[in-house]
């Protein structure tokens, strides 16, 4: 069977996805920087759901190998259903004001690495006429903020990247979901004491499966966000930049 | 490096609390990052929080929750090995391997424990008796020790440091994963039978005259007297053989509905266990079950994990949460000291809304593993404040008297000085900690108020009384 393919699978929510779809019966591979850890976790799909599973090395930033690891992956698994793009970083803001080199690292990661892995997926699903490409994308783009607008803005351009791409993939048989994520309860958010519920990486996991399963498009998790954001999207400038958001 | 978060840390008795700064390590190496980072401070591995009192909080301290560390790494069905990390919760190897035919080899009251958890208090469960209790089914346990090695211990390797890691509750390092032996079963459903049971002294025939079966234990009802003290209703159960019972799917489908509704989170009242409502309830349970033996099939679920259906029950109790008491005495013929504690307990008007009694098997540990051979009662009060703890420590006592001991996992206030006489083995113990942990790394609350750990704030050295 083909694959489902976890880019940035040492993240809380690629950790479920693996489950998610190993529980489904697919062989998952799991991309990321820290292979040990990333083992681990194939070890934990295989023991718990029988399926193959494998730990593969890749990084958001090395760019040219995006095309030939996946390719790879490909080949040996005889071609890859569902492809994730979990990685992200959400950087520094602070840092990345006083240094664009961080600015640019968060930029790579969230948007040129991510838009690099959809890409060399592409060409992979449109040879085969078929596949998901599933880009992780955060409510933090859905309106540059203040406090965050690096990361914001990166997500925000992959998100319309993936917007372009699905159309693309409409003659080609591939299909394009964008998940915007509100905070889920992962380490990226654990320090933050908020009253906003934080939903966890299961259940964003499993609604993220069943999304690929009934061809949903685009999706806001948990749901609330999407009123939300529609508001916060709908304020004038001269308001959004006087809020402490 | 390690994200820290100050959060107020409560045990399932909610009863003390205390604050502490947590971490949620996601990664095998971000434990060891964690105790890089503690700056100066103790640290301590928090699981579920399933244990009643102190034994899982540190004031002031550096928590380590280890619930994410829950990785399956292997498992080998011809010989129901199982390779998990320490967050791994009971629910989850049951849940995964249920369906595939293996089951636990001793699961406590609730699945909502981790192995770490089980392990660090040598958790017992219904079939201690001929099972042993969870670490007799463990081999090779990975513990981060207090230099920051990860050094692997079981009978064979480094067994006085896994000596004292069962039952040492997390003072000698934190647990990262352990292999533990699943047993087959044929179905999710037990065979099971009731009995209800007058007085005490049918509770021991009828426990006598149990032996062969599995899994025994009897609900007993604390607020009888006289003839009626220690009635009650014991169950005796064994795993069913294969299309023994109906099918389970019904079951399923109900509970799915249901479960989600089961959550006192929302109501946390404190008025709703009060000695007449537990009374009460006591009362009808006892009559709900038929007179002499009944036989049946229930899923293993409501058999092992009654309490599990609704979510957060320890919310029930409201605010002031709740207090168990959990003694083991030595067998005696004439059970003199589970009659007096009995007696006290019904004469001082404080009711458990749930109380169990049961015989314990024997034991092969030296260390603060709890279980011995002889009689546990476990006991569930609302917080009544200083009055409980009066009635407890005269509980004490008699405990004292009788040659048992307090289970630590549930325990959140017996005295030092008590509690060093009913552990005499607490000095050797002691000496392995002291050995593995010479700084002090490693710390509890329950530590610090039983002298198991070095600590500025409590006298180091062996305070026994005059007694
Ligand atoms: C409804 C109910 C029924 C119960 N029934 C039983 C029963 O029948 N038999 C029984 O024996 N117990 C019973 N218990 C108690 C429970 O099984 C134990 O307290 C168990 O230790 C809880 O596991 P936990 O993962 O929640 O650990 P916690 O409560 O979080 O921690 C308990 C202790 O284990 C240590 N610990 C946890 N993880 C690690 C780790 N990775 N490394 C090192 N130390 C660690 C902690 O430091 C602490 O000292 C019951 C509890 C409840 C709530
Ligand atoms: N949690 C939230 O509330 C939230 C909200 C909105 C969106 N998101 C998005 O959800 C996704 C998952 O995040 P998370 O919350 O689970 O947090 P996380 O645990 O911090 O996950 C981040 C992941 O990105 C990987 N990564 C970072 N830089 C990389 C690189 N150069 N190459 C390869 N992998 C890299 C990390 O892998 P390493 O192990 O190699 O570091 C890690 O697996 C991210 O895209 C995040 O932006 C999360």
């Amino acid at each position: 069977m083909s694959a489902v393919v976890i880019l940035g699978a040492t993240s809380r929510i690629g950790q479920a996805l693996a489950r998610e779809f190993a529980s489904a019966g697919f062989p998952v591979v799991l991309c990321a920087r820290d292979l040990a850890e990333a083992g681990r976790i194939a070890a934990d799909v295989t023991t718990r759901h029988g399926v193959t599973a494998e730990a593969v090395a890749f990084d958001a930033c090395d760019f040219s190998s995006h095309g030939p690891t996946l390719s790879d992956v490909a080949r040996r698994f005889g071609g890859i259903h569902v492809g994730v793009i979990a990685y992200g970083d959400m950087g520094d803001q602070g840092e990345s004001e006083l240094d664009f080199a961080a600015a640019r690292r968060v930029i790579d990661i969230n948007f040129t690495g991510a838009a690099s892995a959809a890409e060399a997926l592409y060409p992979l699903m449109a040879a085969a006429r078929g596949g998901t490409i599933v880009g992780v994308a955060s409510v933090a783009g859905e309106r540059g903020r203040r406090s965050n607008y690096v990361y914001g803005s990166a997500k925000g351009a992959f998100a319309m990247y993936l917007d372009g791409l699905r159309g693309r993939g409409h003659k080609d048989g591939v299909r394009v979901l964008t998940v915007k994520l509100g905070f889920v309860d992962t380490r990226m958010t654990f320090p933050m004491a908020t009253k906003i519920p934080k939903a966890s990486p299961e259940a964003a996991a499993r609604a993220i499966r069943e999304a690929v399963e009934s061809g949903v498009e685009s999706m806001f998790y948990p749901p609330f966000w999407a009123p939300v954001m529609a508001i916060i999207r709908a304020l004038p400038p001269a308001l959004m930049k006087r809020l402490p958001l | 490096m390690t994200a820290w978060r100050e959060m107020t840390v409560e045990g399932w008795g909610r009863y003390p609390r205390s604050v502490a700064r947590c971490a949620r390590p996601e990664r095998l190496a971000e434990v060891g990052q964690a105790l890089a980072d503690r700056d100066g401070s103790p640290v301590l591995a928090h699981g579920l929080g399933r244990s009643y009192g102190d034994a899982a909080l540190l004031a002031g301290g550096r928590v380590v929750l280890t619930e994410r560390l829950d990785r399956m790494l292997g498992f080998d069905a011809s010989t129901g090995w199982l390779t998990a990390e320490a967050g791994v919760s009971l629910l989850d190897v049951i849940r995964t391997f249920a369906p595939r035919g293996f089951f636990p080899p001793v699961v406590p009251g609730t699945q909502l424990v981790t192995l770490g958890g089980a392990l660090a208090a040598d958790i017992h469960g219904k079939n201690h008796h001929v099972a042993g209790s969870f670490s007799d089914h463990v081999r090779r346990v990975h513990l981060l020790v207090a230099d920051g090695r990860t050094v692997v211990c079981d009978r064979e390797h480094e067994p006085e440091l896994f000596h004292a890691t069962v039952g040492g509750m997390g003072l000698t390092g934190v647990v990262l994963s352990m292999d533990l032996q699943l047993v087959a079963i044929e179905s999710p459903w037990i065979e099971l039978e009731t009995v209800r049971v007058s007085n005490l002294d049918h509770f021991f025939e009828v426990s006598a005259g149990s032996e062969a079966w599995p899994y025994t234990v009897s609900w007993i009802d604390c607020a009888a007297t006289g003839k009626a003290m220690g009635r009650g209703v014991f169950m005796r159960g064994r795993h069913a053989g294969p299309g023994a019972a109906p099918s389970g799917r019904l079951i399923e489908r109900l509970k799915a509905v249901v479960e989600p509704l089961l959550d006192a989170r929302p109501i946390e009242p404190d008025w709703l266990l009060n000695r007449a409502t537990i009374r009460a309830f006591n009362e009808t349970y006892f009559r709900m079950h038929g007179r002499g033996v009944q036989r049946s099939f229930v899923h293993y679920e409501p058999f092992f994990f009654p309490l599990d259906a609704v979510k957060n029950w320890n919310r029930l109790y409201g605010a002031r949460g709740m207090m168990q008491y959990q003694p083991v005495v030595p067998p005696d013929p004439d059970h003199r000291a589970m009659r007096t504690i009995l007696e006290r307990i019904s004469t001082s008007g404080f009711a458990s809304f749930l109380a169990v009694i049961k015989e314990f098997g024997e034991s092969h540990h030296s260390g603060l593993s709890f279980p011995r051979p002889g009689t546990t009662l476990a006991l569930d009060f609302p917080n009544h404040g200083q009055p409980l703890l009066d009635l407890m420590d005269t509980l004490d006592d008699v405990v004292l008297d009788a040659g048992g001991r307090l289970y630590l996992g549930k325990d959140a206030r017996v005295t030092r000085e008590r509690f060093q006489r009913m552990y005499p083995e607490w000095r050797a113990w002691r000496a392995v900690r002291d050995h593995w942990d010479p700084d002090g790394v490693f710390a509890s609350d329950l530590g610090r108020r039983l002298g198991l750990v070095q600590d500025g704030a409590a006298p180091t050295g062996p305070t026994r009384s005059a007694a």
